[in-house]
């Protein structure tokens, strides 16, 4: 091989850049997010639980709020049926504000330090901003 | 087998015979496809022109402000930038085509509430290019804010003007917002839903609750007093001559 002198270490270098991503938060722990899911709302509670447990609503709550969307929108069916066969309304505004009302705290806390901008509050309204 | 010219001009009848076989049956089954299906809810609203002349003029403005109150509508006043869901209009504009030099002065002189028409071959349905203005089973032309983006071809399709687009940014106009309801925001299209969110709890559109002179109910059902009142009195409706089929009439 010609210059293998020169191909070998910018090889080496390129996919030491390249895996950057990968190994950069080898051996870091997990970034904390820092939201608060306590609310007085949630206090009072008599039984602290989401429409779904907390692990689907972490990892998937932003299918949940679209296949809501779609069902009441499109389907005209207001009302949802949990796993655990419980019912409840479907609405951002009542169901999901009414225990969640710490957005800056709940919602903006995870988003902003996942670098996510939903545009759920370009139309819904805050649940902070509708108490003023 | 080879096709001949005779089984080939037989086999083209046999063909075109099949195209009439589907409507000959339907006519002798006593089928007719405009006909909804018994039972199936088809909402609308009729406006009693009489009560609303006993009303006063304040009571149109306000059942409309009730209306753009509840569904946090932008009141914006650059007329060619405001938001409407429903509000009056004269005869001359919002029933044009039938306007005549001798017509009375009630007509001439009393606001007709013009608001969506929930038409039953909505023009606006067929050109919305994402989806976003559909037409549900019980005939209300609904709009899914989610998709719309903003190209206003319903605009240029309905030919009630029933229709608003947000130029700027609502939020500052809509004084006390309804945290009950959504706003809508910039380069979306917004329009009458016939209080689609009160009628799944049972209730009757804002405007109707507000104002006597409009009675809402199912057209479809024979029971109903929007049916009752359809068969008992002489109505109009806007533009019928295009075949949008409006739902909205006028009792004169």
């Amino acid at each position: 091989m010609y210059d293998a002198g020169k191909i070998i270490p910018g090889l080496i270098i390129f996919l030491i850049i390249i895996t950057f991503p990968l190994w950069y938060s080898l051996g870091q722990s997990a970034p904390v997010l820092g939201y608060q899911v306590e609310t007085p709302e949630i206090e009072q509670l008599e039984e602290k639980k989401c429409v779904e447990s907390v692990s689907y609503m972490r990892a998937s709550h932003m299918r949940l709020l679209d296949d809501w969307r779609n069902e009441v929108v499109r389907n005209s069916r207001r009302t949802y049926i949990n796993t655990a066969g419980k019912t409840c309304e479907i609405s951002l505004e009542e169901t999901c504000f009414g225990c969640h009302t710490n957005k800056a705290d709940f919602c903006d806390a995870c988003h902003s330090s996942l670098n996510v901008e939903p545009d759920c509050w370009n139309c819904h309204s805050d649940p902070k901003e509708s108490q003023l | 087998m080879t096709v001949n010219r005779r089984k080939f001009i037989g086999a083209g009848l046999l063909t075109l015979s099949g195209l009439v076989l589907l409507p000959t049956i339907n006519v002798f089954a006593g089928i007719d496809k405009n006909k909804l299906p018994e039972g199936t809810v088809r909402w609308g609203m009729a406006v009693d022109m009489k009560v609303l002349a006993t009303e006063g003029p304040k009571a149109l403005e306000e059942a409309a402000a009730v209306c753009h109150r509840i569904h946090n509508v932008p009141e914006i006043e650059v007329e060619a930038e405001a938001v409407k869901w429903i509000w009056g209009e004269l005869y001359e504009k919002s029933f044009a085509d039938q306007k005549h030099p001798y017509l009375n002065e009630f007509f001439l002189d009393s606001l007709f509430p013009v608001l969506c028409n929930h038409c039953d071959n909505a023009p606006c349905v067929r050109v919305c290019p994402t989806g976003a203005t559909f037409k549900r089973e019980d005939g209300i032309v609904m709009m899914d804010y989610h998709r719309c983006i903003g190209c206003r071809y319903c605009m240029a399709a309905c030919p009630f003007g029933a229709r608003s687009f947000n130029f700027r940014d609502p939020h500052p106009y809509v004084k006390e917002p309804n945290s009950e309801y959504p706003l809508r925001q910039r380069g979306v299209v917004e329009k009458c839903n016939f209080c689609a969110e009160r009628l799944a709890v049972g209730k009757q559109p804002a405007c109707v609750e507000a104002n006597d002179a409009l009675v809402f109910g199912d057209l479809n059902d024979k029971t109903s007093n929007i049916w009752k009142l359809l068969n008992s009195r002489y109505s109009i409706r806007r533009r019928p001559e295009l075949g949008t089929g409006p739902n909205i009439y006028y009792l004169v």
